[in-house]
């Protein structure tokens, strides 16, 4: 295989493997802070047991992200150096405030945390659990910044340095709010949302269908749901607000997306199907004008087809059009999922429901399979383009390095994320076995409830 | 030498370089010497003497990485695709370490604990040896062709002088996490660690004066901004007494103070090195002409200016909050149901 391939199969083999840790620690951080706030306002311990619980599983997931994600660093430069130095100028800026205003936040108030529990007072561990959260929120808002100006870059101009042409920046808030930014990062938490609140249904549903840890699995349920069904609904705006984005911004990948291979109005929307990409059509089920509907809330409205776009400039349509569904038809599961159980668990017949409880046991398969399509489809969607209209993908390669080294690289990350995943799962798995602690029902220290809640047996 | 952007964003890079190496410095140096004990408790009081801060400390070099591609995109694009494979082993490294840390304590069985150690060991060691063979390096000089591209080989890294600073780095951080351990710990492991702090400050002192030695005969550029401006031999003056002080407070049993002259050595160091290189950030050999320096290497002022005001609004926050966590964490570690 050529460099270039290899390069691309390393980026993307990196990148999707960390991506499974970030939306969780972003999703369940959230969570803990609902958790921890409602042992506050109430006191009721069970919320004690749960952000505790919950936090060792937050712990597992942040290690990796952050052992994975320090790789992703450095492979702009060792794959791609020539973009590097193309972007340097508008692109690390976006990185290293991600540094400076994300990651120490997160990792500095991580500590208290996860160690602090009997360090500091209630509200100080609260407020570090908020710091966590709101860095996890910061790092997503600046590695969205830079993604979302590959796709639209905004704020730059072109300039000549040393015979060599590279982007440089001309407003800083152009390019921090480019076009897509929003519309991205909004689709981005909420899928970062349900990754973590169906990880805490999963696990619940598996107690409810084991019945163990019966009090601790309904509350972190109904905490769960109530997270999972909101974010879902969210993401269909969120959704619905991206794909006509897309449209605007980046007409091709969205004619990518749909398949729609000739600019006409009354385009249609394809349910179930697949991409003839030899004959240029698509086979399945379609609904007529109701692409045109959504893009522009009208049927008559003219989408752009790939016809607008010479050949060379084309996106891999039948790729980025299976990502593209695989990603909504997921996204439209998790909402019936989700409304389900939340009806069925305020009807309080969700317990003798086993098929839904084995439902909820695997949705939390959903968000992450969604998470990676919805990413494939992004950056498939963006070919040729490293940078939309600016730079093609062969020509961002660093120069000096060789096919044989990107290869061993390569074997090296596969073996070591294998192991990684495998050793995830297992200690998952393990801390899932063993459950919740007693002993964090009876918060002690300067944990310890208040005395006057502190329940007196009859004497 | 003027203040301009590109020199104050020369400084800051080296400040958050120099910060990384005094606080992970530490815990890749008791990594370093987490084999010296065989007994779990004591391993687990290691783990846990850095449990708290290590991810923090990790950040430096993540947030000095992201410094550099802004400010200096060629440099980052020439040394990462340069050093490619160098670069990729560090990753491994510093993969292997980290969730050895997390994996670790999780299961009883002493195979598990044992295959984790030796990771978070090796993976610390190894860390602290490739990152002083790419300084070394730089200080040496690499090929670097009239494009402004890495012109060399993987082979050709692993030159003795690259891998003297190599060493010299690992025993840097042996000692420093040496002394950060014997702060940390009470009673058998203390003392275990007092007698291997001593170790590792004869080995590092050797390495030093070594390698001084070596960068005085075989490496003159890395010496002629000082040979040029005598008054700056004060910053080796003070490097070598920071140096000298720290068997000498730690001798005395003050071994905060041997971990703040511990960290004066190695800020003193990395001004030597600065003051030295200015204004080359890669050094070109054997056509000097075609290194790559703060000016043809950097960002456009404009956006020097901007990262410079996210730098003025950010590394306050850190330094507030990196105390705050420092503070918090203090004193000698207690093992309890949270820790590793």
């Amino acid at each position: 295989m050529d460099v270039l391939t290899l390069a691309r199969i390393q980026f993307g083999a990196t990148i999707a493997f960390h991506y499974l840790y970030p939306p969780l620690s972003i999703g369940l951080g959230v969570l803990l802070v609902c958790m921890e706030g409602l042992w506050l306002k109430t006191n009721n311990p069970i919320y004690h047991q749960m952000a505790r619980f919950w936090t060792r599983v937050f712990a597992l997931t942040f290690a990796i992200g952050v052992a994975t994600g320090i790789v992703m660093e450095f492979e702009f430069g060792t794959n791609w150096a020539t973009y590097s130095r193309f972007v340097g100028d508008v692109f690390g800026s976006a990185l290293a405030a991600e540094g400076i205003f994300a990651f120490f936040l997160e990792s500095g108030f991580l500590a208290v945390l996860l160690f602090g529990w009997d360090k500091v007072s209630r509200k100080t561990h609260f407020f570090s659990t908020c710091m966590v959260c709101l860095g996890a929120h910061f790092s997503a808002v600046w590695i969205v910044v830079a993604n979302s100006w590959m796709q639209t870059p905004a704020g730059y101009h072109l300039v000549m340095r040393n015979g060599v042409e590279r982007a440089e920046i001309t407003d800083f808030w152009q390019l921090v709010f480019n076009p897509s930014m929003l519309d991205r990062l909004f689709h981005v938490l909420c899928g970062a949302w349900q990754a973590g609140a169906f990880l805490v249904v999963s696990v619940s549903a598996w107690y409810l269908l084991k019945k163990w840890y019966l009090d601790f699995a309904r509350a972190s349920l109904r905490v769960g749901l109530t997270a999972g069904l909101i974010a879902s609904l969210l993401q269909l705006i969120s959704g619905d607000i991206s794909a006509r984005g897309v449209a605007k911004n980046q007409p091709a990948k969205l004619a990518a997306f749909e398949g729609l291979y000739n600019t006409e109005s009354n385009a249609p929307l394809t349910l179930v199907g697949y991409v003839d990409e030899r004959n240029q059509r698509v086979i399945g089920l379609q609904w007529p004008g109701m692409l045109s509907w959504l893009v522009a809330h009208n049927t008559q409205a003219t989408v752009t087809g790939l016809d607008a776009f010479p050949p060379q400039d084309r996106p891999p349509v039948a790729a980025s059009f299976i990502f593209f569904h695989g990603m909504v038809g997921i996204g439209f599961a998790l909402i019936a999922i989700a409304a389900l159980g939340f009806l069925y668990f305020r009807h309080g017949s969700l317990p003798e429901r086993r098929w839904l409880l084995w439902i909820l046991v695997f949705s939390v398969l959903g968000p992450q399979l969604a998470n990676q399509l919805g990413w494939f489809a992004a950056e498939v969607g963006r070919q040729p383009w490293i940078v939309y209209g600016l730079m093609r993908t062969p020509e961002g390669l660093s120069k000096v390095v060789q096919a044989n080294v990107i290869l061993t690289s390569l074997m090296l990350f596969t073996f070591i994320y294998f192991l990684l995943f495998a050793v995830f799962i297992y200690l998952l798995n393990d801390k899932i076995q063993h459950g919740p602690d007693d002993q964090d029902l009876i918060p002690s220290g300067k944990l310890a409830l208040p005395t006057e809640l502190i329940h007196h047996p009859k004497a | 030498m003027n203040l301009d952007l590109n020199t104050i964003w020369f400084i800051l890079v080296g400040v958050l370089f120099t910060g990384y190496a005094m606080l992970d410095g530490f815990d890749l140096g008791i990594g370093a010497l987490h084999l010296c004990t065989k007994d779990d408790t004591e391993r687990r009081t290691l783990i846990n003497a850095i449990g708290p801060v290590w991810d923090g400390n990790e950040v430096w070099l993540v947030t000095g990485g992201g410094a550099l591609f802004a400010a200096f995109p060629n440099v980052y694009a020439t040394v990462f695709s340069g050093f490619y494979l160098a670069f990729v082993l560090l990753l491994v490294c510093l993969i292997f370490r980290a969730v050895a840390i997390e994996f670790r304590s999780k299961q009883p069985m002493s195979w598990w604990r044992q295959m984790w150690d030796i990771g978070f060991s090796a993976g610390s060691l190894v860390s602290g040896l490739l990152m002083g063979v790419a300084l070394g390096n730089i200080a040496w000089g690499v090929p670097v062709g009239a494009d402004g591209e890495f012109a060399g080989t993987f082979l050709g890294l692993l030159k003795p002088y690259p891998l003297l600073v190599g060493v010299t780095t690992v025993a840097l951080f042996m000692m420093h996490g040496a002394i950060y351990g014997v702060m940390k710990t009470e009673g058998a492991l203390h003392d275990k660690l007092r007698v291997w702090a001593m170790r590792c400050i004869i080995f590092f002192v050797i390495c030093a004066v070594t390698l001084t030695m070596a960068t005085l005969l075989y490496v003159p550029h890395m010496a002629e901004r000082v040979r040029g401006n005598p008054w700056l031999f004060t910053v080796a003056l003070v490097n070598m007494l920071a140096i000298a002080n720290i068997p000498r407070e730690f001798h005395h049993g003050r071994d905060r103070l041997a971990f703040l002259s511990s960290c004066a050595a190695m800020i003193t160091l990395m001004m030597l090195f600065g003051l030295n290189m200015y204004p080359n950030l890669v050094y070109s050999l054997p056509d000097a002409a075609n290194s790559l320096t703060i000016y043809n290497a950097s960002s456009s002022p404009k956006t020097l200016g901007i990262m410079l005001v996210i730098a003025c609004i950010g590394v306050p926050l850190v330094i507030a909050y990196t105390v705050c966590i420092y503070w918090i964490f203090r004193g000698k570690v207690k093992l309890d149901r949270m820790s590793y």
